[in-house]
């Protein structure tokens, strides 16, 4: 009876086939279900519909996960059926999560976003990354270590351990080798193992391990405690050290930016002695010409757009400085000899010129794009530099160096120095001084645009963006010393130092009083400032 | 003779009918229209928020007339420029009121600037409606109050931040005047009373105009790093928002590890910002430019339509003058004139509709009953609703300062009493109720 022997055999294959076959329809046939119960109920639904998404295994769920995470997943206000949101924003499309088929039928009135909170966004940003731990793009993988490192949610072990085994990166390895540590301490590990989790943590060093280490702290066994303890306070110290540095670095931004603002003045206020109130506002126009070259690049060449910037320095210093020797051959040489003319007929040009721009472009403000390449940070040790405050401070150099280039080793930055240490001397030698002033006075504008430019990438792109800076820049030209830009460079940096190092301790408001009582003290002992400039013409 | 006589008698009949005619519609031109004063600054520092108000201010106006104008009479707006200078604030009103004898006054946006007109209102006897919010701690007869005091803002905030997101430790990081330091004083008078420990608050004040944000941020970072889930409550204003907020983006600080709340961005602000890095930030407003009904739907293709730019955005102190004035219209409407008094008696208990799809009520305090909105930022530079609460009443003299607890404010007869002490029963209230400047 062979045929009889056979039938355990073949039942038992019936099952099998059964059992894998029945969980795959019901996979096929759920995922739908799964998505649209993503649209119903308020946002404690909304994380048990994702739960129960990833729990699905399916394939498109990673790529849905990301649809809701970026907002475009929409619902209908009858049916309660979810759709990805495609086409524009005038004409949008709605098309099925899964197939990818657009339908027809609805009405874009009808339709909901799919709204996230944080709460929502931690736990899809986990899940996500749960899926994407073993993906081949190394970037992703740090993504997803990261996100486990923070969220470090027990369940997560094996999965870790899995992707750990297969990791050839050594810094994804390392983020891994933290987040499993994490999870370890959560866990009901042996002391032994936890010991080995708080030492993976303490080499870190950083402040992130501090505020692991801190919360293990409460939770961890009484054996361990000293140790954990003893990691903290040691991460402190270290810290403590880099702290100094961050503030340096801090300080030398700040100064960075202090010396952009105020080294057009160090030429207008400090080689021509032009009290010039509206140099601010030369700040304001270069932010202004960047919005408008920004804007020109979109609608020219949109690929461009990252390095409009590029554009944007030559135009700022072009335009600003063409305004500058407009005002000087306009307003300014009527009344050189009268500072206090010069002071309030500038001032009264600075108004015209915010109102003016408030008139052309609006009163709020306008955006400037931070290209890719400047945005975002990196740790540098212990040290976090923005990208954008890194090139500002490449730039200020690069400024400074030129415009010592331009003063000491051109014909025209001779003529200035001659000019500014003895006018009458300077054309009794042929020396045209009303040219040698416009150029001067266009030149100090013109770096005034280029500070703009860098300012854009910080500050606000309004009408008042030259007020903020305007004090700061007398300051700094007034301690470094009047007409000596090696002055302004050394005013302006330690300015900017003393600042920071004051900010932590005595906070901002008072930190910056503090400033200011100190340079009238320095003023009273120095009047010329840290570095005097020596020449007869000073005298009169 | 006779002739000459004739013609003569003509004339002056002539002259008598045409002066007779003109006369009355001399009278007629300058009795035809109801004065509307808007008093926002157009230059200086305020002018980037305050200019889109007097646009508002201009359209609210421009709708009523189509709609017939005011009591058969047309409205007609006066606008004057301020110049973001409190001691000219005072000044403008004062021109308003006696030289262009406006019916009532739309206008203010800082604390400072409203403090300076107060006593200019209240000298002679005119009407202002206010559409910020504000620190509370204050309620005049001759102001109407419609943007949000700290318990319909600042306190629901808190209280999501608790709730929903499990923050037990707070940043108040605030431009340092009288707005954030009483909004500050409130709060954290009511984190402790809700168990948050005095060393889980950190209170922070930078000067207006803030630029350098590095170090601030930091401090927040570290802060943050106590293992407990902390939050940033942001009562920045103004110019400082933008670098602040860039800052945050450049060191990472994500939503989903420190959310920041802030009390002063909207959509003004964030349209000179790339929000792709601000996504799940957070906002507590009394309106969202996004909120879904069809009364916000209408109100936003009128004023583009007005503004003659579709991308032009709205927010929560336009959706404040749009209350104010509507309520205004109201008032006038039941009194009949536009006489201060009498509308200061009508005023109170109108009710009109808000544009989130409820209503606003005046109350005897002079503050109006708002829903509390919470919002997320999102990569478009519109917020996201979270949460939306049914609505409050502005509560004048906040029950978290030991000062002003007692205090109620009533300005129906016959208490008419902005002060009135609950425990000494006297009107007066006390002199030492947070001396807000």
């Amino acid at each position: 009876m062979p045929s009889f022997r056979l039938l355990p055999i073949a039942l038992l294959l019936f099952g099998i086939c059964f059992g894998f076959a029945a969980p795959a329809f019901a996979q096929a046939s759920n995922i739908a279900d799964l998505v649209n119960a993503l649209g119903v109920g308020g946002f404690p639904e909304r994380e048990a519909a994702i739960k129960a998404l990833v729990d699905s295994h399916d394939p498109h769920v990673n790529e849905i996960l990301q649809e809701l995470n970026d907002g475009r997943l929409f619902v209908s206000s009858d049916g309660g059926r979810v759709y990805l949101q495609g086409g524009t924003a005038d004409a949008p499309t709605y098309a099925d999560p899964i197939t990818g088929a657009v339908a027809a039928d609805v009405d874009p009135d009808t339709m909901g976003k799919v709204k996230i909170n944080n709460a929502v966004r931690t736990l899809l940003s986990s899940a996500m990354s749960q899926l994407t731990l073993r993906s081949p793009d190394r970037a992703a993988r740090l993504a997803a270590a990261r996100d486990l490192l923070k969220d470090a949610d027990p369940a997560n072990l094996a999965l870790l351990d899995t992707a750990l085994a297969a990791e050839t990166d050594a810094t994804v390895k390392s983020t891994m080798e933290a987040a499993r540590a994490v999870i370890m301490l959560k866990t009901s590990a042996s002391d032994a193992d936890k010991k080995a989790a708080i030492d993976t943590i303490a080499a870190r060093g950083n402040k992130d391990a501090l505020t692991i280490l801190t919360t293990a702290l409460a939770s961890a066994p009484a054996d361990l405690k000293p140790a954990v303890q003893a990691d903290i306070d040691a991460i402190t110290r270290n810290l403590q050290v880099w702290d100094v540095a961050q503030n340096v670095w801090y300080g030398l931004s700040l100064g960075s930016v202090l010396l952009l603002a105020a080294i057009g003045l160090a030429i207008t206020f400090g080689v021509m002695g032009v009290i010039n109130m509206a140099h601010g506002e030369m700040v304001m126009l270069g932010a202004y010409t960047t919005y408008v070259v920004q804007e020109t690049v979109r609608s020219v060449a949109p690929g461009l757009l990252d390095y409009s910037l590029a554009f944007a320095v030559p135009a700022a210093f072009l335009f600003t400085a063409l305004v500058g020797v407009a005002i000087e051959r306009g307003i300014i040489r009527w009344l050189y000899g009268r500072p206090l003319e010069t002071l309030l007929a500038t001032w009264g040009l600075s108004l015209i010129l915010q109102q003016a721009i408030r008139t052309v472009f609006g009163p709020t403000n306008r955006q400037v794009i931070n290209p890719t390449w400047m945005s975002g940070s990196f740790d540098f040790g212990g040290l976090a530099i923005t990208q954008n405050r890194l090139w500002i401070v490449v730039f200020a150099i690069v400024v400074f160096v030129i415009l010592q280039l331009v003063l000491n080793r051109t014909s025209l930055g001779l003529q200035m120095r001659a000019v500014t240490q003895n006018r009458r001397m300077a054309s009794a030698m042929g020396i045209r001084t009303p040219f040698v002033d416009a150029m001067t006075f266009g030149l100090g504008s013109g770096i005034a645009g280029m500070a703009g430019v860098a300012l854009s990438q910080i500050d606000n792109v309004s009408p008042n963006l030259g007020q903020n800076y305007i004090i700061d820049s007398f300051m700094v030209v007034v301690f470094g010393g009047v007409g000596n830009l090696w002055g302004t460079l050394v005013g302006a940096l330690t300015l900017g130092v003393a600042n920071k190092f004051l900010e932590p301790y005595a906070g901002a408001v008072l930190g910056k009083i503090l400033i200011l009582v100190f340079i009238i003290l320095f003023i009273q002992r120095r009047p010329r400032g840290l570095f005097a400039l020596k020449g007869r013409a000073v005298e009169q | 003779m006779t002739e000459v006589n004739r013609v003569l008698a003509g004339l002056g009949l002539a002259a008598a009918i045409s002066t007779g005619i003109l006369m009355p519609q001399m009278a007629v031109a300058a009795d035809d229209t109801i004065k509307v004063g808007i008093l926002h600054s157009l230059s200086g520092t305020m002018a980037i928020s305050e200019t889109t108000l007097k646009d508002t201010m201009l359209f609210l106006i421009d709708q009523q007339n189509k709609k017939g104008g005011l009591l058969g009479k047309k409205l007609e707006a006066v606008v004057v420029d301020p110049a973001s200078d409190w001691p000219t604030f005072a000044e403008k009103a004062r021109e308003l009121i006696s030289v262009d004898k406006v019916a009532a006054v739309f206008g203010c946006w800082t604390s400072s600037s409203r403090k300076s007109v107060l006593p200019v209102f209240e000298e002679l006897n005119s009407l202002l409606f206010y559409p910020v919010q504000y620190e509370g701690e204050e309620s005049s007869r001759n102001i109407i109050y419609t943007g949000a005091a700290p318990n319909q803002q600042a306190i629901p905030a808190v209280d999501y931040l608790m709730k929903t997101e499990g923050v037990k430790r707070f940043v108040l990081e605030g431009t340092d005047y009288v707005y954030p330091r009483t909004t500050n004083k409130i709060l954290e008078a009511y984190l402790e009373s809700k168990g948050i420990a005095k060393e889980d608050i950190l209170i922070n004040y930078t000067p207006f105009g803030f630029s350098d944000w590095q170090t601030e941020v930091s401090k927040i970072k570290t802060f943050g790093s106590a293992g407990k889930k902390t939050a940033v409550v942001s009562t920045i204003n103004g110019d400082a928002n933008v670098p602040f907020y860039k800052e945050l983006g450049n060191q990472g600080l994500k939503a989903t590890d420190i959310p920041v709340i802030a009390f002063s961005v909207g959509e003004e602000e964030l349209a000179g910002l790339d929000t792709k890095p601000l996504v799940g930030h957070l906002a507590a407003w009394n309106y969202f430019e996004s909120i879904d009904t069809p009364a916000n739907k209408k109100f936003i293709s009128a004023w583009h339509t007005f503004i003659k730019n579709d991308k032009r955005v709205t927010n929560d102190p336009m959706e404040a003058a749009y209350i104010g004035f509507n309520a205004w219209v109201k008032a006038v409407e039941a009194a009949g004139s536009t006489d201060t008094d009498k509308v200061i008696d009508s005023i109170v208990g109108v009710s009109v509709p808000n544009l989130s799809g409820g209503y606003a009520t005046v109350m005897p305090n002079h503050h109006i009953t708002k829903p509390v909105l919470i919002g997320e930022i999102q990569g478009n530079g519109q917020f996201d609703i979270v949460q939306q609460t049914a609505s409050v009443v502005g509560d004048e003299w906040s029950d978290f300062l030991p000062d002003s607890a007692p205090l109620i404010s009533d300005w129906r007869k016959p208490m008419a009493c902005g002060n009135f002490n609950t425990k000494t029963g006297l009107c007066g209230g006390t002199t030492k109720a947070v001396a807000a400047k």
